[in-house]
């Protein structure tokens, strides 16, 4: 089966006078019809990044992809003129915004909201009245009520105007849907309903969807596939059960399931993975996650780790679980670092 | 249950706010007022007596005959002042509309485009503000004639510079929100989203600026009528009557007196709307 979405040794910079951040490193993935890809990583990993170059929304004067492709059906979307790439956003790619509260215009109301992306790709050529009806649909189906469609966004709640924006991002059908991080402003109860909401739609309509999160459990409610990314590479990909199930996992996995508290073992203290992202301006030179690996050895400081792949689970790193030891290098390289 | 408490749209919670502002409301009802006076001028006193000069009723005190006396060739002032608030208010609300739209066209293509274009528009703008603004008014009237069209362009031209900068400065505010880059993403066109997104949203600061500066282009246009440069006579405007009036400023201060009054009540009724206005669309002050 063909894939909707294959993205392939993606890197993107964004650069200014006075320095370059390396935000995404040669990031490869693709995604099936139907399918729900996670990438899961810290703030600052480049799971957004990687997401606006999908759409090509990169910031015009500073952001700028020095290789690779991105490929959406029969169209390398890396390579279109800003007209083409017009007529596919919000038609057949759209993106749902993290913050619901800033995404929505204040000054429309958000039946003209919707309305905006179908009069935009009219390709039915339907009449206002069409549009309306239909705008009216889109609404029922997310949960408001139509009545509501002549309300400023500033009447809405939270999770209701995250609801407007899943409407307005589906109101076309699109064969790819990019959710960054579509619960993450809200809280718990309406997360529920709203990634129940973004997983019946898609079963409804067979859209592949990009959940962009870092919350693990939105990742096992929701994902068919997993990519855990981390300083703008992917460390571990593979399906859902490669990723929760026990087998072999990079260390930087080990330490993200650590940092979750547990509902049912006995209350221990959390372990967090220590340290921080590395500045992005300037990373190691050899495995990304070397200076706050506890396993950290002199090869993974010099060398870049191979891909080691099993039945399309892959980990980007040195060792396997049995051939790795708790070093002391990994203190001192932290401490180096530091000074 | 009885809908009550309906919950009032944006324009609604505007109003209602600006309502709340004593100062406010007075500036409205002064500008109602002189708005009543401009739309209504030729049922209060027609257009000939104020240019008919009767020679027996040269600079008369204010009487129930001339309500405002009259000037030194016999006109009737009440008439003059009447009339001329229709050139003043014409020539304030259309530069400062002309010198909205230009600073509007101009200042969002440098906001939201920036690079190349913003800089190019911008070094433009800087040579323009270089030169004081009535210096700037006074050489487009010398260089083109004075009569009236003339002087609105040049109120208007030395009005741009700070315009194109306050809306710039806005929308580069605006163009950063997440709404703008999800319009991106639903395909929308750069030039919808400056239309319909980025200048509604910028609009706030830009009508506020636009209320407070018809009292600064209706006191330049009378200025420039002051020093002869703008509407020539016999036609009344009001810094023309100023003008006219300095030369009997001792002998018949009434005549400085009621253009004078007009002036000012005009501009304070726009700054007081503005002031108005600023705070009700400002969301902070929200309570």
């Amino acid at each position: 089966m063909n894939p909707v979405l294959e993205v392939k040794n993606l890197s993107v910079i964004y650069k200014t006078d006075m320095e370059t951040v390396y935000a995404v490193n040669d990031i490869s993935f693709s995604l099936e019809k139907g399918k729900t890809l996670g990438l899961v990583g810290e703030t600052g990993a480049g799971k957004t990044t990687t997401a606006l170059s999908i759409l090509g929304l990169l910031p015009e004067r500073t952001g700028q992809i020095t290789s690779g492709r991105i490929v959406f059906e029969d169209a390398v979307l890396n390579e279109l003129s800003r007209r083409e790439l017009e007529r596919i956003r919000g038609h057949r790619i759209s993106m749902i915004f993290q913050d619901p509260m800033t995404a929505l215009n204040p000054v429309l109301t958000v039946g003209d909201q919707i309305a905006e992306a179908l009069e935009l790709h009219n390709e039915e050529h339907l009449n206002k009245w069409a549009i309306e009806k239909k705008v009216e649909e889109t609404l029922e189906m997310v949960g408001i009520p139509k009545e509501r469609k002549n309300e400023y966004p500033h009447q809405f709640s939270g999770g209701m105007r995250q609801r407007v924006v899943i409407a307005i991002a589906l109101v076309c059908n699109p064969g790819l849907l990019i959710a960054d991080e579509p619960t993450t402003a809200l809280d718990v109860t309406i997360q529920a309903q709203i990634l129940t909401m973004i997983c019946d739609l898609q079963r409804k309509y067979g859209t592949s969807v990009i959940m962009i999160t870092h919350d693990l459990g939105v990742v096992a409610e929701t994902c068919d596939q997993v990519a855990i990314v981390y300083a703008g590479e992917i460390v571990e990909y593979g399906s859902l059960l490669d990723i929760f199930g026990g087998g072999s996992h990079h260390p930087y996995t080990e330490g993200l399931f650590g940092s979750i508290p547990s509902l049912t073992g006995h209350a221990k203290r959390l372990q967090p993975i220590e340290g921080l992202l590395p500045d992005p301006t300037d990373l190691p030179a050899g495995c990304k996650f070397s200076p706050r690996c506890k396993y950290c050895t002199q090869l993974c400081r010099q060398k870049q780790p191979p891909i080691r792949e099993q039945n399309g689970h892959q980990i980007r790193c040195h060792y396997t679980p049995d051939s790795r030891t708790i070093t002391a290098d990994a203190g001192t390289a932290r401490k180096e670092d530091l000074e | 249950m009885a809908k009550t408490k309906k919950k009032l749209s944006m324009n609604g919670e505007i109003w209602y706010r600006f309502r709340k502002n004593k100062a406010a409301m007075i500036g409205l009802v002064i500008l109602i007022f002189i708005l009543l006076i401009v739309i209504f001028a030729d049922l209060i006193v027609p257009y000939s007596k104020c240019i008919d000069q009767v020679g027996r009723d040269r600079l008369q005190r204010p009487s129930l005959k001339h309500f405002f006396g009259t000037d030194e060739l016999g006109r009737d002032l009440f008439a003059r002042v009447i009339h001329g608030s229709r050139y003043s208010l014409f020539i304030g609300v259309a530069t400062s509309l002309m010198a909205l739209v230009v600073g509007a066209v101009l200042g969002a293509s440098a906001g939201y485009f920036g690079g190349v274009v913003d800089n190019i528009i911008c070094r433009i703008i800087d040579v323009f503000i270089c030169v004081p603004p009535i210096l700037m008014s006074l050489a487009v009237v010398a260089a083109l004639g004075t009569n009236l069209k003339n002087l609105i362009i040049a109120i208007t031209i030395s009005c741009i510079p700070g315009n194109v900068r306050l809306v710039r400065s806005v929308v580069m505010t605006v163009s950063e929100q997440d709404y703008i880059r999800a319009a991106k993403s639903y395909g929308t066109s750069n030039f919808r989203i400056i239309l319909r997104y980025v200048l509604p949203n910028a609009m706030g600061p830009i009508i506020v600026n636009t209320t407070m500066s018809i009292s600064d282009m209706i006191l330049s246009a009378a200025g420039l009528s002051f020093i002869g440069m703008g509407i020539q006579p016999p036609a009344p405007e009001w810094g023309a009557l100023l003008s006219a009036a300095q030369k009997f400023m001792f002998k018949s201060p009434y005549l400085l007196f009621f253009p004078g009054i007009f002036i000012l009540l005009t501009s304070l009724a726009f700054n007081l709307v503005g002031d108005g206005l600023t705070d009700a669309l400002d969301p902070k002050l929200k309570d």
